[in-house]
């Protein structure tokens, strides 16, 4: 292989970044934060920065983070989804930052439901 | 909603909802007029008229989970509370522009808040889309835009690990700032 170019370096930075985004594409496990109104004021931001912290932290790369409107459960915000492939997703809710980060690092990372949490199956 | 913050996270995302994939959102703090104007604009799919008559009633709301919608009508009411106004300018098709102003000093105006947060988050799980946020105060002017933040990385996505850090870095003029 002769010289290498600019040109080079950036096709392969390219090709890269599509297989990095391809494996973004795979979600294995969807986490989505309910960020109607009720939720926002219920404090879904700072559960959603706890949640952003945590996926900073980790090396999946499979877990996707959604916000999503109102779920219909005002009363019980924060409201989180956590949806595993297979497997029927399920609603946390009255979430705050620390059950956000036992969430994340029991169901999603390790698959064990915190059924403390859990407000039904959905 | 104990933060302007937190309004501004709940209209943008009315914006998301909206199918907006560039949302532009500035504070303007005028010490000398003693204003404090916030403006959410979005290129999602506008409101059409008949909507815009009662946007801000809370007992009407497009959607179907549930009988009220507060998010409008939260911000107009804090508004006006503290010596300002609400407007909504949209056109259908194009997209919506909501601007609320304030008495600076006002009494009950509560803080600009985490700014930081609200926009990570909206940043975060809208990654598809692009955010700029404008803020001018007597301390001077903050840009930050995503569009330009992944031109620099060559466009790779936002929620690329490298491309995020920068972002927060960024970040950092804002907690600093207000």
């Amino acid at each position: 292989m002769g010289k290498m170019t600019i040109d080079d370096l950036k096709k392969i930075k390219e090709q890269t970044s599509e297989e990095t985004s391809l494996r973004h594409g795979t979600a294995n496990v969807k986490i989505t934060v309910h960020m109607g109104t009720c939720g926002i004021a219920a404090g879904a931001r700072e559960v959603m920065s706890a949640l952003m912290e945590e996926m900073g932290q980790t090396e999946r790369q499979d877990i996707r983070v959604m916000a999503s409107a109102c779920l219909g459960m005002c009363s019980s915000e924060p409201n989180v989804t956590v949806a595993v492939e297979g497997e029927e997703p399920i609603v946390y809710q009255h979430m705050d930052s620390n059950k956000m980060r036992q969430v994340f690092r029991r169901h999603v990372l390790e698959g064990e439901v915190q059924t403390d949490f859990a407000l039904a199956r959905g | 909603m104990k933060e302007l913050a937190l309004h501004i996270l709940d209209v943008a995302e009315n914006g998301i909802t909206a199918g907006a994939d560039r949302i532009w959102i500035t504070v303007e703090e005028d010490r000398a007029k003693n204003r404090m104007t916030i403006t959410i604009e979005d290129n999602g799919r506008g409101v059409p008229e008949d909507v815009m008559k009662r946007i801000t009633d809370p007992f009407y709301t497009t959607r179907t989970t549930r009988r009220v919608g507060l998010g409008l009508s939260l911000l107009e009411n804090t508004a006006r509370r503290c010596g300002g106004s609400m407007t909504i300018d949209s056109e259908p098709g194009q997209g919506t522009r909501v601007t609320a102003t304030f008495v600076h000093d006002h009494i009950d105006r509560p803080p600009l808040g985490d700014m930081a947060g609200t926009l990570m988050t909206l940043i975060y799980s809208n990654p598809e889309g692009d955010l700029a946020y404008r803020c001018q105060s007597g301390d001077g002017e903050i840009v930050i835009d995503t569009k330009q933040v992944r031109e620099q990385f060559n466009n790779r996505p936002i929620t690329d690990p490298e491309v995020f850090r920068h972002l927060m870095e960024q970040m950092e003029q804002i907690k600093t700032s207000i």
